[in-house]
């Protein structure tokens, strides 16, 4: 009895703490009736905040390049490593988990310089962010592909396609590509969530994101960021809350 | 012998070959992770101990860490991370413990447990105006407690102060806690415990002598993740605070922003330098106690 009272008591007080944020967000951007609607009308948001409309592009776009970069750079070196240089496996794995050791905060001040460059050489498009993005979703999308990976026997599945007369383009492309689809997609989930969060680089780099022009217009306009910010979370928790329950529930009918 | 000779060359020689045709597939990868990890974190090492106008070696940088500014603001630091940690691995052990006195596979812990995994991401610009919007100058819980006669505020606003942050950072610390202990609470035998009681003990017992022991490690390796999570995060504190840098990553912004003072921007290595030492000291004590968490509760 006093283990059940002790378990909701706790699990009711946690409750709150973690939901009365999350009220008081949608309690804020409804004071002034005029928010939501505001945010759905995409034309006059985009007039009367243009630097928001330019950050919501900005991340959107941010977020489907690093996908498509991580996955090119990512998936063909975790299958032709696992396949014919087995010895570099713990070289790459090392890589890829290097940046949970490295704060944000540390790394941009070293990719100042490279940026510097980066800026000489293509410019100071918000879009170069990718790059560094990349390096940032690092841990979470090799962890992801690698579990995939583990899964299914890519030695015989290359094999078996390489003596049909395969290219390796084909055996990555056709072969182990569909075979760790649900790998690959939750990398792609993980790397929208935290590509949509991300504030540290784009701020101090100078360039422009959803979360700098969130940050930007809460000096002004308190409500329309608060909006924007529980939207962007909304859609960041919807992600994750998928990936989460995909995840959970095959757990359970594995084990 | 003569015909052995002649084999084993060219065997050797097609290996090599072979092997350099493999490497070239993994170019792609190496090359960007050098010129986007590698060498940023290169210039880190290397900007800490170089002088500001050329390339000779100076400990300044490092010497300059002394200075009475930062190491007030390392202090802040570690004095906020050590005590979010604190309070977040406290509650979310006992939240932890909670959802496993609950059914294993029920639907509260999935719902729980899923909810942990993406609030413990949650964090940056968007966190700062969820507590604005709760607890913020006209804030939904200020506003309420103001109508009802309590002024949070009463003594001052804190909320842009350490008080403030460790109270927002708790908010990802908790769900966090959850994650990482869970595993070890799961570890623990009911038949521990019922060996425990037919021998005669009690729960103050059971706590402090069998599942207290059991737990400590997972407990102190949990709170040292939590540590350097917070000691790592910027974006939640450069959104609440606005003035002034009392933590180190926001003293880090200031030495990259303005350029106008001289001798910041290698200062601002040598700082980043710090904080990834202090990262590196917790996460390799983490690491250990991990090693003997899983002795009993692997």
């Amino acid at each position: 009895m006093a283990r059940v009272i002790f378990r909701w008591t706790v699990l009711s007080v946690m409750g709150v703490f973690f939901l009365l944020p999350l009220v008081a967000m949608v309690e804020f951007s409804t004071r002034d009736p005029e928010t939501w609607p505001l945010l759905v009308d995409w034309p006059r948001l985009s007039s009367e905040y243009p630097a928001l409309a330019e950050g919501i592009l900005a991340s959107l776009a941010q977020a489907a390049l690093t996908s498509v970069l991580m996955l090119a750079l990512l998936v063909p070196t975790a299958v032709w490593v696992r396949l014919r240089l087995p010895g570099l496996r713990r070289l790459v794995e090392f890589l890829c988990l290097l940046p949970l050791t490295i704060p944000a905060i540390v790394l941009v001040v070293g990719l100042a310089p490279v940026y510097a460059w980066v800026n000489y050489l293509i410019g100071g498009s918000s879009l170069t962010l990718v790059f560094a993005y990349t390096i940032l979703v690092l841990p979470y999308a090799y962890r992801a592909i690698d579990t995939g990976l583990s899964a299914i026997d890519v030695k015989t599945l290359a094999e078996a396609a390489r003596s049909l007369g395969a290219g390796w383009t084909t055996v990555i492309w056709r072969v182990v590509l569909p075979n760790i689809r649900s790998a690959v997609l939750s990398a792609a989930f993980l790397t929208v969530a935290l590509v949509l969060g991300e504030f540290t680089i784009a701020s101090l780099l100078h360039r422009t994101n959803l979360q700098v022009a969130i940050e930007y217009l809460g000096k002004s306009s308190a409500t329309v960021s608060v909006a924007v910010s529980l939207a962007a979370l909304l859609l960041a928790f919807a992600l994750l809350l998928v990936l989460s329950l995909a995840g959970s529930s095959k757990k359970g009918k594995t084990s | 012998m003569a015909e052995i000779a002649a084999d084993a060359p060219q065997r050797v020689a097609r290996r090599p070959r072979l092997r350099g045709a493999a490497l070239l597939g993994t170019v792609p990868f190496f090359a960007f992770v050098t010129i986007f990890l590698i060498i940023p974190t290169l210039a880190v090492v290397i900007g800490a101990f170089t002088g500001d106008g050329g390339r000779g070696f100076t400990l300044d940088n490092v010497r300059a860490l002394g200075d009475e500014y930062i190491v007030a603001a390392f202090g802040r630091s570690i004095t906020l991370s050590a005590s979010s940690a604190i309070i977040g691995a406290v509650l979310g052990a006992l939240l932890a413990y909670a959802l496993v006195t609950g059914k294993p596979d029920g639907l509260l812990r999935r719902m729980v447990t899923a909810a942990a995994g993406v609030l413990a991401q949650f964090g940056g610009v968007t966190l700062a105006f969820a507590f604005l919007a709760t607890i913020g100058l006209s804030g939904f819980v200020t506003v309420w407690l103001q109508e009802h006669g309590l002024d949070p505020y009463a003594n001052g606003v804190w909320l842009f102060e350490l008080p403030g942050l460790t109270l927002v950072y708790t908010y990802f610390q908790i769900p966090l806690m959850v994650i990482v202990f869970l595993p070890a609470l799961d570890g623990i035998r009911p038949q521990w415990r019922e060996a425990h009681v037919s021998l005669g003990g009690n729960t103050w017992q059971y706590w402090t002598r069998v599942a207290g022991p059991l737990l400590a490690p997972a407990f102190l390796g949990s709170t040292l993740l939590l540590f350097a999570n917070a000691f790592s995060a910027y974006a939640t504190a450069a959104a609440l605070v606005s003035q002034g840098s009392p933590i180190v990553p926001l003293q880090i912004r200031g030495a990259l922003t303005s350029e106008v003072v001289l001798g910041q921007a290698n200062l601002g290595k040598a700082m980043a330098l710090g904080m990834v030492v202090v990262v590196a000291v917790v996460m390799t004590a983490y690491s250990l106690l991990q090693r003997r968490t899983a002795r009993w509760l692997g």
